[in-house]
């Protein structure tokens, strides 16, 4: 038997990653991906301790948190659109017009 | 037999997490993304929920990540324009950085000083694994938040449709 431990490890560790994605990259797609990892890696939480507990729960929580994420995927995913066609870039160095 | 099963999809995961962030060109992060998607899937079998596993195939990997590669060639991203891959940080981001990670290892380091050798993991048992508990849970208990999610789909497509739409005077012309 695996121990649930490992499982919370593994998911801490793909959180990070997701974190260092989001925070360091310039293109809005790829910390935007980085984001779908850290919903990911949260999932696995919740799920390892669905399993731990015997409650069956968790899994739908995580169905919640999928459907949220596509949602939020769509949502984002037309907002890059929208900016690309005013600005033709996506880098979010470039976005600065909110900056101070 | 489970725990090789566990190591290689975790390190798979691992790996495949890595090249997302890593990877300069979207397209292949996007492709990597499916890959710990599909990792994760495994280890949701593991874990007894092969309804979970399923799903996130056929919406995480199968339908988010198809928007994502048809943005991404619709938008024609390819390699990040300005100068390095990373932002630039300055001292105090450095710091941060270092003060996150050591709260992050603390965490870490403490679930498995609580939890090393005490959780008592039950065998897997017909009920635990079954679909049908979980309908029922789904459709009689949470029937409203199941009503609320549809309704925010809706409103999220509405959305997302209005947003990407072409301006009207832009059309004209």
């Amino acid at each position: 038997m695996v121990p649930i431990s490992w499982y919370l490890v593994l998911a801490g560790l793909l959180f990070v990653i997701g974190t260092i994605g989001a925070l360091t990259r310039r293109n809005g797609i790829t910390i935007f991906l980085s984001i779908e990892l850290m919903l990911n890696s949260v999932n696995l939480v919740i799920i390892a301790y669905s399993r731990l507990l015997g409650d069956q729960l968790g899994q739908l929580v995580v169905l919640f948190v999928m459907a949220v994420a596509a949602a939020e995927a769509a949502v984002g995913l037309a907002l890059f659109i929208a900016i690309f066609r005013h600005r033709q870039t996506i880098d979010v160095n470039r976005l600065n017009l909110m900056r101070w | 037999m489970e725990l090789a099963i566990f190591l290689i999809f975790a390190l798979l995961a691992l790996v495949s997490a890595v090249t997302v962030v890593a990877h300069r060109n979207p397209i292949y992060s996007t492709l990597s993304l499916v890959v710990t998607l599909a990792a994760t899937a495994v280890l949701f079998v593991l874990l007894g929920a092969p309804f979970i596993a399923t799903l996130q195939v056929l919406v995480y990997a199968g339908a988010i990540v198809v928007l994502f590669l048809f943005v991404i060639m619709l938008l024609n991203v390819g390699r990040e324009e300005t100068e390095g891959s990373v932002t630039r940080t300055g001292p105090g981001q450095r710091w941060g950085t270092v003060v996150g990670a050591g709260i992050f290892a603390g965490t870490l380091l403490a679930i498995l000083w609580r939890t090393y050798g005490r959780e008592s993991l039950d065998p897997l048992t017909e009920e635990l694994v079954a679909i049908k508990p979980l309908a029922a849970l789904l459709f009689d208990r949470y029937l409203l938040a199941f009503e609320v999610i549809g309704l925010l789909l809706l409103v999220a497509v509405v959305a997302a449709g209005i947003v990407a739409r072409r301006p009207a005077a832009e059309k004209e012309g």
